[in-house]
């Protein structure tokens, strides 16, 4: 019997060792740092340069939506340093005050960031106080110029039935609305019932031509030529169309989404000096580069522009477009609580119809 | 004569359509083109690649510790769990069993929000000893339903009769009760084992920080496209299962009828 | 006795901390709102038009892929059962049984040591417009299968990840039956049908059962499988908790329908458990 309970006495002690240890057995000579960032979205060389040049180590955590990422957060299970959510959730966690000021005296690199991306930020961020741009880009429309005969510059042609189970939608609630209210001419941030009842309308009429909604995935089926038009995120196509030449990228006439997403700082950051020093290495041209080449979206980092060899990329009208000549270009916004819920509902209308 | 061939092709078709699937990951590992949709030649790369792959090294390694570890711990304090049940009376041990059966009959997602919810209510840290404690909370009664059915049929007299015979009650357990209960055991722990191995929602619910299994690594990919390489390490664990089942096999089966 | 009961004490102490109270923090979230005020609401929204649509898919879906799991795995298990009795002459029979028996669970359990989602996805390469099987047939000129991103795809997948639940329990139960019980029959004139209908049927019913049961409530709850065969176009309850989750950040709503998902999960539990007991009287 004794044995036994020795047994459990070791075996409890052990698992305890296992929950405490994993946490404290991180720290590099500088100390640590704890980065939240989406799925795929930095070089890993990158990480270990920094660690490399600053001692410091950095313990690294991806997210799929910034729907996941905020919880995660607010709930404290793990004190962040550093997260890069996008425009909108920014906007959300700065009216629930749960991001500190960054202080851009940390920050040198900041300079390398074109001036006109903070412009963009004040969106969500109107005092450019809590965020530094780290990518950015368009939502746009990529098609298979084998697959579709006239040129598309309309979101309308997601409504031609031609192109039925040829198309693939954004399976997410902003994107998929942002395409219908744009298609009838409204803000995409607009809270008004009537255009929403309108754009979910428009979304059930198209969902019988719908072949999937994805996310992620609409790079490998629009490679594979499984479907003809896809909607999709400028990033993403840059690497798709590199992967098969026979792919399109447009911007539609009616307008789009700019994003940016940016890195924040947590109000209960503990190692905030080293978060700051983790933005301004990723704030570093040639480090922003390497970035850009691995995640392919777009750089605010002028430096860093300048900087790619690749002629067709650095004046690649998908990668840095001149903003100036689209109209009806938007930043989401946070909807608030029951502006959320609406949106959610009414997609989840148009899911289940 | 007839009759058998239409068993043999019942069979042929069931294997076929378990394995297709699992042929074409095999396959597609061998794949030059790095998209799955397009035949790019044989190559043998993402062999070399997987290996180079820290990240999927990485997350090989937690997700071999956390199943063994998992599997471990859940199979020690099942059966000695299941020495107590069968000691209760009949209608406490309905209620443990009927706590029992939760994990396993309750939805995955339930039981991962519901341990995400605890995790996050005690303001644990969310990581690799997060998932270690929910896999060993659903890899429990897997090894418990495995050894209750053999407690049940022990003859409870042969115990008694080795404690009558001045064996002590650790000594005639392990003489007497353990060897009738370790096919059990041994069947639990594998289950137990496998179902760790396979898991991915209740993880999806409850890693944290830099701690991905396969699974979550595969959910991860799944967005931006699979690695070959992980088309490559699933066919090497594949491979290494099934040679190791095929000579665990045959080697109990020699040695019984030699013994006998 | 007393410290035989004793042992006990750290798995109950466990199943309190990560069964009972985890629950009991879902039933908590639930059964209140925002504020913390106790609601019914979230339960409730069950029937709200969405929900309670995506609930019906659900257990439709469901209910076919555990039929379609139950007629193929049936066949499958007397055959492989059939195989068993012809070996079972000699001394040696019940060792070779143990050893045929073993081959054949991991047959069906070795699939599981391919990831579950590797396994899933494959089948998306398998099905997709360009994909293996369309090839295949476009080569033989044949029409081509479209069933990719439709309800079908998703009753295939829910089987292909299923079955293994439904064979493994019928075939315990087959391979538990007397032979000489089917042989009295036989000899008391009793044809195959009447055999199957009278014995073998009756004797099974508990691992039919329980192969029910393992597949229903999986498919029932699954929000992996309609996300990658079923291109995002079908909402099943699974994926309605899930994104209320992930997207939407409505945790008492995703737990309120947690709340009901578990009430089909109780019911199943108590209809199986009634036939159970049934079932174990015939088998004793």
């Amino acid at each position: 019997m004794k044995k036994l309970y020795c047994l459990i006495f070791i075996l409890c002690s052990s698992l305890s060792f296992l929950l405490t240890g994993c946490g404290n057995s991180a720290f590099g000579e500088n100390g640590q740092v704890i980065v939240y960032n989406w799925g795929e979205y930095i070089d890993p060389m990158a990480i270990d340069m920094f660690e490399e040049e600053t001692g410091i180590k950095v313990i690294y955590e991806e997210f799929e939506t910034n729907e996941i990422m905020y919880p995660k957060m607010v709930s404290g299970s793990t004190v962040y340093d550093v997260i890069c959510p996008s425009d909108y959730m920014i906007q959300k966690m700065i009216e629930n005050d749960l991001l500190a000021e960054i202080n851009f005296d940390h920050i040198p690199n900041v300079v390398n960031i074109g001036t006109q991306y903070f412009e963009q930020s004040k969106e969500f961020d109107p005092e450019n106080k809590y965020s530094i741009p780290y990518c950015f880009g368009t939502v746009g429309i990529l098609y298979n110029k084998t697959m579709v005969k006239e040129p598309i510059d309309s979101w309308a042609v997601l409504w031609d039935e031609t192109y039925y189970d040829n198309i693939l939608m954004q399976d997410s609630v902003r994107d998929a609305f942002m395409v219908a209210l744009k298609l009838n001419g409204y803000s995409m941030n607009t809270l008004n019932q009537t255009e929403l009842e309108t754009a979910k309308n428009a979304l059930i009429q198209q969902k019988k031509l719908v072949q999937a909604y994805v996310i992620d995935q609409v790079r490998d089926k629009m490679i594979s030529g499984e479907a003809a038009i896809g909607v999709i995120y400028s990033g993403e196509a840059i690497y798709t169309i590199r992967e098969n030449p026979d792919l399109v990228y447009v911007i539609p006439k009616e307008g789009t989404n700019v994003w940016i997403d940016s890195w924040v700082i947590p109000k209960n950051a503990v190692n905030k000096e080293n978060a700051e020093a983790f933005i301004n290495f990723m704030c570093r041209p040639d480090i922003a580069l390497i970035n850009f080449e691995y995640i392919t979206y777009s750089t605010p980092n002028t430096a860093a522009q300048a900087l790619i060899e690749d002629n067709d990329i650095r004046t690649s009208p998908i990668a840095f477009p001149d903003l100036s000549l689209y109209k009806n270009l938007e930043t989401f916004q946070y909807l608030g609580v029951e502006g959320t819920e609406l949106y959610n509902n009414l997609w989840k209308e148009v899911k289940v119809y | 004569m007839i009759k058998n061939a239409i068993k043999r092709i019942y069979v042929a078709f069931i294997f076929i359509f378990l394995y297709a699937p699992i042929a074409t990951l095999m396959i597609l590992s061998f794949n030059a083109s790095k998209t799955r949709a397009k035949w790019g030649g044989f190559t043998l790369t993402w062999y070399q690649a997987l290996f180079l792959n820290e990240e999927i090294m990485q997350a090989l390694f937690n997700t071999l510790l956390i199943a063994l570890t998992a599997s471990i711990t859940a199979t020690l304090i099942g059966t000695i769990a299941c020495i107590s049940i069968m000691n209760l009376k009949k209608y406490t041990r309905t209620i443990i069993i009927g706590i029992t059966n939760i994990p396993m009959l309750n939805a995955d997602i339930v039981t991962g929000i519901s341990l995400m919810l605890l995790f996050i209510s005690t303001g644990l840290r969310f990581g690799m000893g997060t998932i270690l404690l929910s896999h060993i909370t659903f890899c429990i009664p897997y090894v418990i339903l495995n050894i209750l059915p053999k407690m049940k049929q022990l003859n409870p007299y042969t115990y008694e009769a080795a404690l009558d015979l001045g064996a002590g009650p650790v000594y005639g357990f392990m003489k007497v009760v353990f060897p009738e209960i370790l096919p059990g055991i041994l069947s639990g722990f594998l289950m137990a084992f496998t179902m760790s191995l396979d898991d991915f929602i209740i993880t999806h619910f409850t890693k944290g920080a830099g701690a991905d299994t396969l699974s979550t690594k595969i959910y991860t990919e799944v967005k931006k496209g699979i690695k070959p390489e992980m088309y490559a390490l699933s066919t090497i664990i594949f491979l290494t299962v099934l040679l190791l089942l095929l000579l665990v096999n045959k080697s109990p089966s020699n040695t019984k009828n030699t013994t006998q | 006795m007393n410290k035989k009961k004793l042992l006990g004490t750290p798995y109950f102490i466990w199943s309190t901390l990560f069964i009972l109270i985890p629950l009991g923090i879902v039933f908590y979230y639930g059964l209140t709102d925002e504020s913390g005020a106790f609601t019914l609401n979230n339960v409730m929204a069950i029937s709200s038009p969405g929900h309670a649509k995506s609930l019906w898919i659900s257990l439709g879906l469901s209910l076919v892929s555990t039929l379609i799991c139950l007629f193929l795995a049936y066949p499958l298990a007397m055959i492989l059962c059939s195989g068993d009795h012809s070996l079972q002459t000699g001394f040696l029979s019940s060792k070779s049984n143990a050893a045929h028996k073993n081959i054949i669970v991991l047959i069906f359990i070795l699939p599981m040591w391919m990831n579950f989602l590797l396994r899933t996805l494959a089948w998306q390469t398998l099905l997709e417009k360009t994909g293996v099987i369309n090839n295949i047939l476009a080569f033989l000129h044949l029409p081509a299968l479209k069933i990719i991103n439709t309800p079908y795809a998703i009753i295939l997948g829910m089987v292909y990840n299923f079955l293994p639940f439904m064979v493994l329990p019928v075939y315990n139960s087959l391979i538990k039956i007397d032979p000489n019980v089917i042989h009295a029959a036989r000899d008391l004139g009793a044809n195959e049908f009447q055999v199957f209908t009278k014995i073998t049927l009756p004797l099974t019913t508990p691992g039919i059962i329980s192969g029910i049961t393992m597949v229903f409530i999986p498919a029932l709850t699954t929000f992996l499988i309609s996300k990658l065969l079923g291109g995002g176009k079908i909402l099943l309850i699974g994926n309605v908790i899930e994104e209320e989750f992930t997207q939407a950040s409505n945790w008492h709503l995703g737990s309120g329908l947690s709340i009901v998902l578990m009430m089909f999960i109780i019911f199943n539990m108590v209809v199986s458990a009634v036939f159970d007991k049934d079932g174990k009287g015939g088998t004793l």
